[in-house]
């Protein structure tokens, strides 16, 4: 289950929604200039873009109630048109709200437990955590305790409420990284030392943008109770000397990359030090009061293969094929995960429109104890399914577009949303998508491929996660006119890695030639089993780069 | 310039300012109670003091732990805030009272209603407003939270040491 709130919880929402109704009044009122309320709006999740404001609304660590998703459906219903987008960092974008009513539409989140508290601004962003947290078979500990006590305590921080930039933590608790921690300003993956007890390994300085960096640890075992005491070192370190001189600078990765990862490291310990009387130990009493919302729900007993799955696996190949690619392992017998694809061919990927909302709110409520989750590869997640209702639920996703096999292939482009809503991308990523996914049409030939992550961003903010891309599309501005950079072997997980450009961009009409090319030259070389960013790991850049530029010059000889 | 109001906090209330800011440190010393830049305190440490009341600004690259003799010496520490958008102000604040600072530690700068609660929790307790802004209006600040997560300067104590225990009744 989500994080239950209690009264305390609701009545801060609730103050928020106050305070910024007030601060909208008063910049609708002309007593706050337009420089004045830009921050204060963006700590509220507010932008301002090309066509209408732009609202960003957090779920903590991807979590959410069918009765939270339902209140979505209605807000994009009511303020919007008709649809949301879901992001890479497991929130929720409405494109389309008009200023005066951004405070009506904070109540109503409200009232569901919902806010957009820090989903922009130079402060702590929304915490993300492994979409199978408390599921997983690989896991150590349920991320999502710590997750909620670590988001509460950057709620309104007082100090670090005005950071050089944005500010990202990453928390994962199991074997397996499905969180990109690396590329985080903060990753914290649960380790346990020889005597059995959990802590967290810490990461720092991963990030993406335009200078992307994998991450350094530097700390291998914080026991888990010092944790919001460790976080507060290394914050106030940055808020001190991180660079403020220049906005491409301002990360903490570049802090750390300056003085080096060891002297960082030094001098959190320090600071981590002289917080030794901090009362902001984690008790075993507060671990245990937000634990409680995070217990399994009530399974039913059941034996580990079902088979009224088996046999109609066997009866439908397109089933089987959706069960192969969009169901997930699970720790309980008879159960499993199940991915509702957003990502379906000429709807921009993420975005899902208000009776999908439901449709989907109604699958939880029937098949997933009425939860869901939102990964950061902008799909929606439906945790404990039981193994006998796979075959209904397809059926009813298939029903509203939300059955296409494709997890971890091609088509599941992850994107941002591009130039054509964003005031800060350079290129449009949305329609670059969405000419790809229609030339790899073909299922089989799709499946043949298998497992490829392509990821876009319309600007070097990196919103798509192009960086760890196994292909990666920069949209760049070359005088005025759209083009797209291309990198490949980028990969998330442990062993993260950046992408590495291969030569010139190309123009958008090229693009879905390009991938071809890419996909073309990895069959030709590939070994057994190897995924496509495996041959790229093995033979490099040159013979991917010599397939998409010799038949460039052939084309324009 | 700066206005000659200041807003004090237990209660929140607007004052007459009795301190002048000396901007840089070639400016010749006013009479009257004074606030000097770092660079002219430290060097005048030892004879500022005996001649009128004194206090320190701290620019947002200052160390406040240049200070870390000179607590008891000053009457004020000021704390600049040259951008709203930085925010090193913040941790000088929590330094300065780690340090064991207990007297007036004032934010100045381009600050307004919308910063004052942060700055409270930090260890500010009194604030001098850019002239076109009315102290009497960012007064509300003071009410617009009634609670808060986490501790800091202004209350050490997180939530969740105060949050009733499971099983007991919420007194929410």
């Amino acid at each position: 289950m989500t994080y239950r709130y209690d009264e305390l919880d609701r009545t801060l929402v609730a103050e928020r929604v106050a305070q910024f109704r007030d601060q909208t009044s008063r910049f609708l009122a002309g007593e706050l200039s337009e420089d004045e309320f830009r921050p204060l709006r963006l700590r509220n999740g507010l932008y301002i873009q090309r066509h209408a404001p732009m609202l960003r609304v957090a779920i903590p660590y991807g979590l959410l109630t069918s009765r939270q998703l339902r209140r979505l459906a209605h807000i994009a219903r009511t303020y919007d048109r008709n649809y949301g987008h879901f992001s890479t960092r497991q929130n929720l974008q409405y494109n389309w709200p008009r200023l005066a009513d951004v405070p009506d539409i904070l109540s109503e989140l409200a009232e569901v437990d919902m806010h957009s508290i820090q989903t922009s601004g130079n402060c702590v962003r929304n915490i993300t955590a492994d979409h199978f947290a408390g599921i997983a078979p690989d896991e150590l500990i349920d991320p999502r305790p710590l997750a909620e006590i670590l988001r509460q305590w950057s709620t309104f921080h007082p100090e670090f409420s005005y950071l050089p930039r944005k500010f990202k933590i990453a928390i994962n608790g199991a074997a397996s990284d499905r969180t990109a921690l690396l590329l985080h300003d903060i990753g914290l993956a649960a380790s346990r030392d020889a005597d059995g007890e959990i802590g967290l390994r810490v990461s720092v300085g991963g990030g993406m943008g335009r200078t992307p960096m994998v991450g350094h640890v530097i700390c291998d075992f914080l026991p888990w109770r010092q944790m919001l005491k460790y976080v507060e070192a290394i914050l106030r370190v940055y808020n001190r000397y991180g660079r403020r001189d220049n906005l491409w600078k301002a990360r903490i990765k570049i802090l750390v990359k300056s003085i080096g990862p060891e002297e960082f490291a030094r001098q959190v310990e320090e600071e981590f030090v002289a917080l030794k009387d901090s009362p902001s130990v984690i008790s075993d009493s507060e671990y245990a009061r937000v634990a409680a919302s995070f217990r399994p729900p009530a399974y039913a007993s059941l034996p580990e293969r079902t088979p009224t799955c088996e046999q109609a696996r066997a009866d439908s190949p397109a089933f089987s094929r959706w069960v192969g690619r969009n169901v997930h392992p699970h720790r309980q017998p008879g159960y499993a995960a199940v991915t509702l694809s957003l990502k379906k061919t000429g709807a921009p990927p993420g975005d899902i429109t208000s009776g999908q909302m439901e449709l989907v709110a109604d699958l939880a409520d029937r098949y997933s104890f009425g939860e869901l989750r939102v990964s950061h590869e902008q799909n929606l997640i439906l945790a404990d399914v039981r193994q006998d209702d796979l075959f209904a639920l397809w059926l009813e996703a298939k029903s509203g577009g939300l059955a296409t096999p494709n997890v971890g292939l091609l088509t599941n482009i992850i994107s941002c949303p591009g130039g054509d809503f964003c005031s800060l991308a350079n290129a449009k990523s949305i329609p670059i998508a969405e000419a790809i996914q229609r030339r790899f049409d073909d299922l089989d030939y799709l499946h043949d491929v298998g497992e490829l992550d392509l990821n876009i961003s319309g600007c070097m903010n990196s919103c798509g996660h192009h960086h760890i891309g196994h292909i990666g599309i920069l949209g760049v501005d070359k005088n005025g006119a759209e083009w797209y950079q291309v990198s490949i072997g980028g990969a998330q997980g442990h062993d993260a890695q950046l992408g590495q450009v291969i030569g010139p961009s190309f123009a958008a009409a090229e693009m879905p030639d390009v991938v071809e090319r890419l996909v073309a030259a990895y069959l030709d070389l590939r070994r057994e089993d190897e995924r496509f960013v495996d041959t790229v790991h093995r033979l490099g850049l040159a013979p991917f780069k010599d397939r998409v530029y010799r038949e460039e010059v052939a084309r324009a000889a | 310039m700066l206005p000659d109001r200041v807003i004090r906090v237990d209660p929140p209330r607007v004052e007459r300012d009795e301190w002048a800011f000396v901007q840089d440190a070639a400016d010749v010393l006013p009479e009257g109670p004074a606030i000097v830049p770092l660079s002219t305190w430290l060097p005048r440490r030892e004879s500022l003091p005996a001649r009128q009341p004194i206090g320190v600004w701290l620019a947002p690259d200052d160390d406040p732990d240049s200070l870390r003799g000179d607590l008891a010496a000053v009457s004020v520490i000021a704390v600049h805030f040259p951008k709203a958008a930085d925010g090193r102000g913040y941790s000088t604040a929590v330094l300065l009272r780690r340090l064991g600072y207990r007297g007036e530690l004032r934010a100045f700068g381009d600050i307004g209603r919308d910063h004052l609660f942060f700055l409270l929790r930090c260890g500010f307790d009194a604030f001098s407003l850019p002239p076109n802004k009315d102290p009497h209006l960012a007064l509300a600040a003071f009410r617009e939270f009634t609670l808060h997560y986490q501790g800091a300067v202004d209350d050490p104590t997180p939530l969740y040491r105060r949050r009733p225990v499971a099983g007991q009744a919420s007194h929410g």
